[in-house]
């Protein structure tokens, strides 16, 4: 089980967590192709090594937020808030 | 009367020979002593055969002294029923204990069940897959099941305790052996949180059954002192008969406490470090009938003697691999029991080993197998095959040498369960012949036998090293204590286990699935190759062992069948749990009430005065109907349907999800999220809306009332509540976060009470009140707010039933007043449950989501084209509906249908079927279905392909394997102007 830092609360266990999927997917605005919605609505990126994903602190704060969390150790090497840019991860190549 | 243990030492062993205890088995009654586990008695007392195996139903006795167990699984009678598959090895001896073979038919003894054993060769590998498929697998399937399992469980209700704890600290140290022990000292005297656990009753691990000198101490009053070191050290728990089961990501283990009786426990630990003192488990030795009772592990026959002062057979042949046997050959005689040979498959055996035998009289069978046994029921003698040079075949000469036992050993596999189970790889050790850790990302550290260090003080320089690293990773200064030991010792392996000779049908390397030699080549032959396809195949180590005995030996033959070596055969995967578990364990209290707590009304307590009979729906336990409305339920809920079509009825409907977004940018928010145009919505109106996921689909509706200019109130289905909170937050904090509004779900704050009918305007204008409930003043799709009945109010008016009606929400802890208050005012009132809603929802036509749609359908199936088309902005979902098969005239479309015959039982999942073509065709179902009391016929809802276009065609409806007929008509029955909604 994960034990995940909310960036508002701390660290708590991943029960009080909810997962959200990949995260820094955007929206394609409402004229896009069906081949560029197709790919928003169904293709991800599904690593071995970094995943960057969201989750939500649903039995705390309630605040969505992003991680970086590798998919093969379950490491998580850092937690950022929405919106924020992917934060750069020397020495952590992906796998 | 109890009778004497014939196989008891006089003397010697951990056990209180002034506590004498009763138990019985099968019906005999026995006697053991405080400290015995089941299986010690059973030994004690001279029981040999004590179960039936799983597939041949052969007899089977106590095999080892640990959690390896295959032989020694029994069912035991408690005051709670029968727990079967007890391992009687890790299971301490109770007063009275009502313990039973298990698998077995009439008796232990004889077991109508062997004749699957002496036509064992019609079922080898794979028999069932192949035999059983013709004509069907269902023909056969009632016998097998009954054949299959090991043991019975209880039936009834399970009254033990089963309990969840949590338990945080430094370091967890897995297995209190001398290296749990060592790693325990040097981890505490460092300062860190310990937790050490032991899974058997008592700590100690391989010093109870072994001659040592520790600090100058024999194993005992060492045990002793670390134990009352590490207690005053006031930083340690110490849990025995506790099984770590479970290791999960970020260092999370689950520990099954056994420790009290009758009752359960089961520990969640988040430790900042492990330390896997885990032992590693003695091999057996593959040879020609190796399963008859007698034939047990060499260090666990030795265990028997100094453990528990029990000699388990009058004389044991000790078979070998390496040097760790002798000890137990020594020590077996030195008690009195006689050993008429050691047969080792090494040719060169070092030369203090050979003395201490000749000293003895025992001799040395050097370069030698076990080829076969004999014995009925138990065992009588054994076959002794001389190898050839290279070990790859018996010389033909071989005699028999009578023993009534087997202490063999096949040198020590190290316990790596959990590490695997943390996502640790393990690797082939060539010289050790074992698997060893390799790599792990987990903060955990592997000592002693675990790691390959099968000797005393090797295994106690390691752990004491460890222990303290695992302090200092954890923060804590780094203070390793010093252990002395004076024993010497050697292991010498020779890689040899299976017995190149003899009939591989009879040669057992699974004990508890009864898989052989034979089955493992058939496997192969069959290009099972693949370890992880071998092992569902054989089904070799997936019971109750886990591969602890079985995974080794079948590695390396699969390893020669394939001509691999066997690190490139590699190793399957672990996984929780370590050892079966009762499920009571898992699920702890969350059973029976605490499984999912019900949510009760506000006015929970009006409605069970009122008859109510009450059904969960989703987590709210709700009145579906009134037993005092009609002499049955179907007459109750016709009855309330009618009263609210006639007079007026009172639902409460408190269970509606409802939200309220609040801020400037609310109306742009909820625009963006419903269907509907929510930024035409004026304040006190209410507009319905339909809410899609991104691919277009429906996931809720409801109605959505502006209450001020700034805040909105929207209402979900009651099921649905807590994820469309989930959903707006998702969207606005991810999608959106510049858009400035709060959103609070508000579900549990307001009751609701829906009084509907068409006299409903008249009841409400009774009651005392300041609000205006006239058609002009509070017309359909409206809201006004004002004191009713005494207490703050707001009624919207909307409908669910196609009457004119009017939703009261009022503070939770006012609802059971103000249906009190309602209900006196009128006897034409009737209360109505949510039974009564759906029957006057479906002959309005009205959507039940979830019901009536499913994962597939769009927001066009349900006839909101025109909606969707007028709307200019974006909102979830829209893009998805523009594709070519979201707009296609064939997808499934709600219809209205009733069945041609008026007295046909249509039913909700009945299929519309085609009749043109060869093969039949589902086209579509009905999703709702009901007999309409206001129409005194049967009507339903339904999706059906190409069906807004389909309206007055007779269709085949298929239910149940009939067919009948039925029309397709507009969903809405009743009411189709909407003069009574509008009155």
């Amino acid at each position: 089980m994960l034990q995940i830092t909310c960036p508002y609360c701390g660290c708590r266990d991943e029960t009080e967590y909810s997962f959200g999927g990949e995260s820094h997917v955007s929206r394609p605005a409402p004229d896009a192709g069906d081949a560029e919605w197709s790919d928003y609505l169904f293709n991800r990126s599904n690593p071995r090594g970094i995943h960057y994903e969201r989750w939500q602190h649903r039995f705390g704060c309630g605040r969505w937020f992003n991680i970086a969390r590798d998919t093969v150790s379950h490491e998580i090497y850092a937690t950022y808030e929405m919106g924020d840019a992917r934060p750069d991860l020397p020495g952590k190549a992906d796998n | 009367m109890a009778k004497r243990q014939k196989n008891r030492l006089a003397e010697g062993g951990c056990i209180d020979r002034s506590k004498p205890l009763a138990f019985e088995f099968n019906g005999r009654k026995l006697q053991g002593f405080a400290g015995d586990t089941i299986a010690s008695a059973l030994l004690a007392n001279g029981i040999s055969t004590v179960s039936r195996s799983f597939k041949y139903h052969r007899p089977r006795g106590v095999f080892s002294a640990g959690v390896e167990e295959s032989g020694g699984l029994l069912t035991v009678t408690s005051g709670n029923g029968d727990i079967p598959i007890v391992r009687s090895t890790l299971t301490a001896l109770a007063e009275g204990k009502i313990i039973r073979s298990q698998n077995c038919f009439p008796s232990v003894n004889f077991d109508l069940g062997r004749s699957l054993d002496f036509s064992h060769r019609l079922w080898s590998t794979g028999f069932y897959n192949k035999t059983f498929k013709w004509p069907h697998w269902r023909w056969y399937e009632a016998t097998i099941r009954r054949l299959a399992g090991l043991g019975k469980l209880a039936s009834g209700e399970d009254n033990t305790g089963y309990f969840h704890h949590n338990l945080h600290c430094d370091v967890l140290i897995v297995g209190a052996g001398p290296a749990g022990l060592a790693a325990a000292l040097s981890a505490a005297n460092s300062g860190a949180r310990v937790v050490l656990a032991e899974q058997e009753h008592e700590v100690g691990g391989s010093l109870l059954r072994q001659a040592a000198e520790i600090d100058g101490l024999e194993p005992d009053p060492w045990i002793a002192a670390t134990l009352a070191t590490l207690r005053q050290s006031g930083n340690v728990t110490v849990m025995t008969s506790s099984t770590v089961c479970g290791y999960y990501d970020h260092n999370v283990l689950t520990i099954a406490d056994r420790s009290d009786a009758g009752v359960k426990r089961f520990w969640k630990v988040r430790t900042k470090q492990v330390v896997l003192a885990t032992g590693a488990i003695e091999q057996p030795l593959v040879f020609c009938n190796n399963d008859r009772p007698g034939i047990m592990l060499a260090a666990s026959a030795m265990a028997y003697v100094h453990r528990y002062g029990v000699r388990p057979c009058a004389s044991m042949l000790v078979a070998t691999n390496n040097d760790s046997a002798y000890a137990a050959a020594f020590s077996l005689h030195d008690h009195g029991v006689q050993i008429p040979a050691i047969v080792d498959v090494r040719e060169n055996i070092a030369p203090a080993l050979v003395q201490q035998a000749d000293q003895r009289g025992i001799p040395i069978m050097p370069g030698s197998v076990i080829i076969d046994t004999a014995g009925f029921r138990r065992l009588s003698k054994a076959r002794i095959g001389r190898l050839s040079k290279d070990a790859q075949t018996v010389l033909p000469a071989s005699r028999w040498i009578r023993c009534s036992g087997i202490a063999m050993s096949g040198g020590f596999n190290p316990t790596l369960h959990l590490y695997s189970q943390a996502g640790g790889k393990l690797h082939y050790n060539v010289q050790l012949a074992c698997f060893l850790t390799a790599t792990c990302a987990q903060q955990v550290l592997v000592a002693g036998a675990a790691n390959g260090r099968f000797l005393l003080p090797d295994a106690l320089a390691e752990s004491v090293q460890a222990g303290a690293q695992a302090a200092g990773n954890a923060g804590f200064e780094c203070r390793p204590v010093a252990i002395s030991t004076s024993v010497a010792g050697s292991y010498a392996l020779q890689a040899n286990r299976i017995s190149p000779a003899g009939d591989t049908h009879r040669q057992w390397v699974d004990w508890l699935h009864d898989v052989t030699v034979a089955d493992i080549e058939q496997a192969a032959q069959e290009n099972f190759v693949s370890v992880e396809h071998m092992k569902r195949y054989t089904s070799a180590g997936m019971s109750v062992d886990q591969g602890k005995t079985s995974n080794l030996n079948a590695l390396t033959l699969l390893a020669g069948l394939t001509d691999k070596p066997i690190e490139e055969v590699g190793t399957t995967t672990f996984r929780p749990q370590f050892m079966p578990l009762p499920m009571g364990v898992i699920a702890g209290q969350r059973r029976a009430d605490f499984y999912q707590p019900a949510r009760l009304l506000p006015a929970h307590d009006w409605h069970l005065a009122k008859d109510a009979v009450f059904e969960d729906y989703g987590a709210w336990r709700r009145p579906e109907y009134y037993a005092g409305n009609g002499k049955d339920r179907a007459e109750a809920i016709r009855a309330e349907v009618l009263s609210v079509r006639r007079n007026a009825g009172l639902f409460d409907g408190s269970p509606l999800g409802k939200i309220e977004v609040k801020g400037p940018d609310a109306g742009d928010f909820l625009n963006r999220i419903y269907v509907n145009n929510i930024q035409t919505l004026k304040t006190g109106h209410i507009r319905y809306g339909l809410m899609l996921n991104e691919n277009g689909i429906i996931i809720d509706d409801g109605v959505c009332a502006r209450l001020e200019d700034e805040l909105y109130l929207l209402s979900t289905t009651a099921a649905n509540a807590d994820r469309i909170g989930g959903w707006l937050e998702e969207w606005h904090q991810c999608e959106w976060p510049h858009l400035e509004l709060l959103i609070s779900p508000v579900t549990s704050q307001w009751a609701v009470i829906t009084i509907a009918g068409p006299d409903s305007r008249y009841i409400l204008q009774s009651i005392d009140s300041d609000i205006d409930f006239s058609a002009e003043s509070l017309p359909h799709m409206s809201l006004s707010t004002g004191v009713f009945a005494g207490v703050d109010a707001r009624v919207q008016r909307v409908s669910f039933s196609g009457e004119m009606s009017f939703e009261i929400s009022v503070a939770a802890k006012h609802g059971q007043t103000v249906i009190e208050h309602l209900l006196a005012s009128s006897a034409h009132l009737k209360p109505v449950g949510i039974e009564a809603i759906l029957v006057l929802r479906t002959e309005k036509g009205y959507l039940h989501v979830g019901a009536d749609t499913d994962g597939t359908s769009n927001a066009l199936d349900v006839g909101f084209a025109g909606i969707v088309a007028k709307k200019q902005t974006d909102f979830v979902g829209k893009r998805s509906l523009l594709r070519a098969r979201d707009q296609s005239a064939e997808r499934r479309q709600l219809v209205g249908i009733e069945a041609v015959d008026k007295h046909e039982n249509l039913q909700a999942g009945a299929h519309f079927v085609t009749t043109d073509g060869a093969a039949q065709r589902s086209e579509g179902m009905v999703t709702s279905a009901c007999y309409s009391p206001t129409l005194q016929r049967i009507i339903g809802l339904g999706m059906l392909e190409k069906g807004f276009a389909r309206k007055g065609e007779t269709v085949t409806v298929f239910d149940a394997g009939r067919t009948f007929s039925a029309r397709i008509t507009d969903p809405v029955f009743y009411d189709p102007a909407g003069e009574r909604l509008h009155a």
